[in-house]
C-alpha cells in the first residue's frame, strides 16, 4: 500500500477517531484496477450519517463511465473466464485472508459510511464477508458438472461456464457485505463484474479494493460510483452484460426487469419484505434461557437501526401471553443502548441517510394517525455534541392491527407493529397477509408447531427459533412482491453460471433417417 | 365535496418544476419494499413501463402519480402528500443529483372523504381505465 498512501489524502473524521486505513477526501472509481477518474470530472459530497457531516467525495458517474467499466471487464474476461476452479477459489481464499487481516480497519470505515455501530460490523458485517468469500471458494472447488449416459453410445455431458460480464447494483444497509453476497460467487463462477454501490454508502468497497489490488487480476471487478439515474441506469441497460443482480424495491425491480427484457437477459431481484415474527405462548411456559432468546428475538427489529430487508417487523404474539411478553419485550427494547455508532457498547446507531430518517418519521406519524397505540420510542433521538445532528431514531414498538399501513408497509427503521393472535391458523392467516415474503420468525418449544408453520408461511427465509442469522450455507431469498433468485448457498452459483450441455455420439452408425 | 388521493407541497412542487424544465414530461411510481422503498420515484415519462394494475392515483402539478395495483388496496384508505427533504440517492429516481428525495408523507381520510372516494373510483392500467 506504501506508494498509495503517499498520495492520500485524509477525510473529514469526528473528532478522536483513529484510523488504521485511511478514507481518502476523494474517491473517483476503481477500473482496470486502478483509480480512474469521472469522464466529465464531476463528484457528489458524502457525509457520514454519524454525525450528518461531509465525510469525503465520490465520483459521480455517467455512462462514459459505464463504458469504461464494460471495456476493462470484457478484457479482463476474456482470460478471467477460463481460469481454473483451482485458481479462483485460491485467489477468493487470499481476499478473505487479506480482509481477516484488515477486518478493524475496514469495520471502522464501514460504520464511519453507514452509521451502524461498530460493534455490528466488527461481530457481523466483516466476519460474515470474510466466511462468504470462504465459503464460495470452498463449494467451488467442490462443484462438478455430470455425464448422462442417455445411451451406450450417446451422452450427455454438462459442463458449468461463466456467464461473462454481470452488472450488480449493491444495497446500502450493508455495503460490503451485501456487495460480497454478490461479488463472491460472482466471480467464483468465473464472471467479471461492474458493480455500482449505493450513493448513499459508496466507500468501503474502495476501501477494499486497495486492499486486494495486488491479488485480484485487473478488471475482474470494477466500481463505478454516483446516482442511480446516471450510472445505475446505464449498467441496468447496457446490452453488454450477461446479468443484473439488484438489492433494492419494487418500482426500481420493475424498471431493472424492463431493462433486461429489451436485452433478453436474467435478473435476479431482492426486494424487500415485512416479516412477521411469531411467539406461541410456550415461549413464555419457563422465565428461562429460551425465553430470553426469544426476547431478544424480538428486539431484533433493531439490529443495524431496523435497516434489514428482513427486519423482524412485525410481531405477532399468542393472546393468551400477549401482555406478560409485552411488559418484557419493551423492558428490554428500552435497554437496547443508543449512542455514538463509534462507542463498542452502543447497540443501535445512526440511520444512513437524511432521506432515510425522515421516511422513518412519517411512517411513526401515519402509523399513530391510523390509531396505533406507541408502546415506546416513537421520535427521533438527538444526541448531544458532535452527533447532534446525526440521523437517530428511538428503538420504537407500535401496537395496532394487520391492515394498517405500518403493518404492510417495510418502514426500514427500528421500528416494530405488533399484534396479537389467538390460534396457530390466524396466526398463519395475519403472518401471510402481506405482499411480501422474504423472511419471518417462528418461536416455540414445539417442534411441530414450528415445523407446520414453517412450512406454511410463505416466504423464502423462517427463522425457526432464531433470527437474524445469516451463514452463508443457507438460501436467502424472496417469495412474492419479495423479489426471485436467491443469494448464499452453493446453489447461488448457478444464478451465476451456464449450463453448457454437450451431446456425443460415439456410435460409428448412422442413424438411417437419410 | 371532492378530495384528491394524493398531493404535492410547495417545495416538491418547485423540485419537480425544475426537474420537468431538464427532463420533459415527468411521471411518479410510488414504491414499495427495501431500501430507497416505500417513497415516489420519478422518471422521464414513459421511461417506466405503466402496467395493467398499476393505479392512477392522480395528478400533482400535471404529473401522474401511479400506486401498484396491490398496494393501493393496502394503502387506499391514506391521502398521499408527495414533499421532498435532503437527502442522498432513491433508486433511479430523478431528484437524486440534486440532494433531494421526495418523500410521501400521509394522513388517513375522514370517513365522509373516504364515502366519495368509494363512489369515485381511480383510473387503472396505461390507458387509464376505470
Amino acid at each position: 500500500m506504501g506508494t498509495a498512501s503517499k498520495q492520500r489524502d485524509t477525510a473529514t473524521v469526528p473528532s478522536g477517531v483513529k484510523l488504521p486505513i485511511a478514507i481518502r477526501s476523494r474517491y473517483e472509481n476503481w477500473i482496470g484496477g486502478e483509480y480512474t477518474p469521472p469522464t466529465r470530472g464531476q463528484y457528489f459530497v458524502n457525509p457520514t450519517p454519524v454525525t450528518g457531516q461531509p465525510l469525503c467525495e465520490v465520483a459521480r458517474s455517467t455512462h462514459e463511465d459505464v463504458d469504461k467499466a464494460l471495456d476493462a471487464a470484457h478484457a479482463a474476461a476474456l482470460s478471467w473466464n477460463i481460469t481454473s476452479p483451482t485458481y479462483r477459489a485460491n485467489i477468493i481464499n487470499r481476499i478473505a485472508d487479506r480482509l481477516e487481516q484488515n477486518l478493524e480497519a475496514i469495520a471502522l470505515i464501514e460504520t464511519l459510511d453507514n452509521g451502524k455501530p461498530i460493534r455490528e460490523t466488527m461481530a457481523a458485517d466483516l466476519p460474515l464477508a470474510v466466511d462468504h468469500f470462504r465459503y464460495f471458494a470452498g463449494v467451488l472447488r467442490a462443484q462438478e458438472g455430470s455425464i448422462g449416459e442417455v445411451d451406450h453410445d450417446t451422452i450427455a455431458y454438462h459442463f458449468h461456464e461463466p456467464l461473462g460480464v454481470v452488472a450488480q447494483i449493491i444495497p446500502w444497509n450493508f455495503p460490503l457485505l451485501m456487495a460480497t453476497w454478490k461479488l463472491a460467487p460472482a466471480l467464483a463462477a468465473g464472471n467479471c463484474v461492474v458493480i455500482k454501490p449505493a450513493e448513499q454508502t459508496p466507500v468501503s468497497i474502495m476501501a477494499f479494493m486497495e486492499l486486494i489490488a495486488d491479488i485480484l487480476p485487473s478488471g475482474v471487478v470494477n466500481v463505478v460510483q454516483g446516482f442511480g439515474v446516471e450510472a445505475g441506469k446505464p449498467l441496468a441497460s447496457s446490452p453488454r452484460v450477461a446479468k443484473v443482480a439488484f438489492t433494492g424495491e419494487t418500482t426500481t425491480g420493475r424498471l431493472i426487469m424492463q431493462y433486461a427484457s429489451e436485452n433478453l437477459i436474467p435478473v435476479t431481484l431482492e426486494l424487500g419484505g415485512k416479516s412477521p415474527n411469531i411467539f406461541f405462548a410456550d415461549v413464555a411456559e419457563a422465565d428461562d434461557d429460551f425465553f430470553d432468546k426469544a426476547l431478544e428475538g424480538f428486539a431484533m427489529f433493531a439490529l443495524n437501526q431496523g435497516e434489514v430487508c428482513t427486519c423482524p417487523s412485525r410481531a405477532l404474539v399468542q393472546e393468551s401471553i400477549y401482555d406478560r411478553f409485552m411488559e418484557r419485550a419493551v423492558a428490554r427494547t428500552e435497554a437496547i443502548v443508543q449512542g455514538s455508532p463509534l462507542d463498542p457498547r452502543t447497540m443501535i446507531g445512526a440511520q444512513a441517510s437524511n432521506d432515510q430518517l425522515e421516511k422513518i418519521l412519517s411512517y411513526i406519524d401515519i402509523g399513530k394517525k391510523e390509531g396505533a397505540k406507541v408502546l415506546t420510542g416513537g421520535a427521533r433521538r438527538v444526541h448531544p455534541g458532535e452527533l447532534k445532528d446525526g440521523y437517530y431514531v428511538e428503538p420504537t414498538i407500535l401496537e395496532g392491527h394487520n391492515r394498517m399501513r405500518v403493518f404492510q408497509e417495510e418502514i426500514f427503521g427500528p421500528v416494530v407493529s405488533v399484534t396479537k393472535f389467538k390460534t396457530h391458523d390466524d396466526a398463519l392467516e395475519i403472518a401471510n397477509d402481506t405482499l411480501y415474503g422474504l423472511g419471518a420468525g417462528v418461536w416455540s418449544r414445539d417442534q411441530n408447531t414450528c415445523y407446520r408453520m414453517g412450512r406454511a408461511i410463505k416466504a423464502g427465509r423462517v427463522w425457526t427459533n432464531c433470527y437474524h442469522a445469516y451463514p452463508a450455507h443457507a438460501a436467502f431469498g424472496g417469495y412474492k412482491q419479495s423479489g426471485f433468485g436467491r443469494e448464499n448457498h452453493k446453489m447461488m452459483l448457478d444464478h451465476y453460471q451456464q449450463t453448457k450441455n454437450l451431446l456425443v455420439s460415439y456410435s460409428p452408425k448412422k442413424l438411417g433417417f437419410f | 365535496m371532492g378530495v384528491a388521493r394524493v398531493d404535492i407541497t410547495a417545495a416538491a412542487r418547485t423540485v419537480l418544476r425544475e426537474l420537468a424544465a431538464e427532463h420533459g414530461p415527468l411521471l411518479f411510481h410510488q414504491s414499495g419494499g427495501c431500501c430507497d422503498g416505500s417513497s415516489p420515484m420519478c422518471y422521464p415519462a414513459g421511461e417506466f413501463r405503466v402496467g395493467q394494475r398499476d393505479v392512477h392515483l392522480g395528478e400533482v402539478d400535471g404529473v401522474p402519480v401511479y400506486i401498484g395495483g396491490q398496494q393501493y388496496e393496502l394503502w387506499r384508505h391514506t391521502q398521499l402528500l408527495i414533499d421532498v427533504v435532503p437527502g442522498r440517492g432513491g433508486g433511479f429516481s430523478l431528484e437524486a443529483p440534486l440532494g433531494v428525495r421526495f418523500l410521501t408523507r400521509s394522513r388517513v381520510f375522514d370517513p365522509a372523504e373516504q364515502s366519495w372516494l368509494d363512489g369515485c373510483p381511480p383510473r387503472v392500467g396505461p390507458e387509464n381505465k376505470r
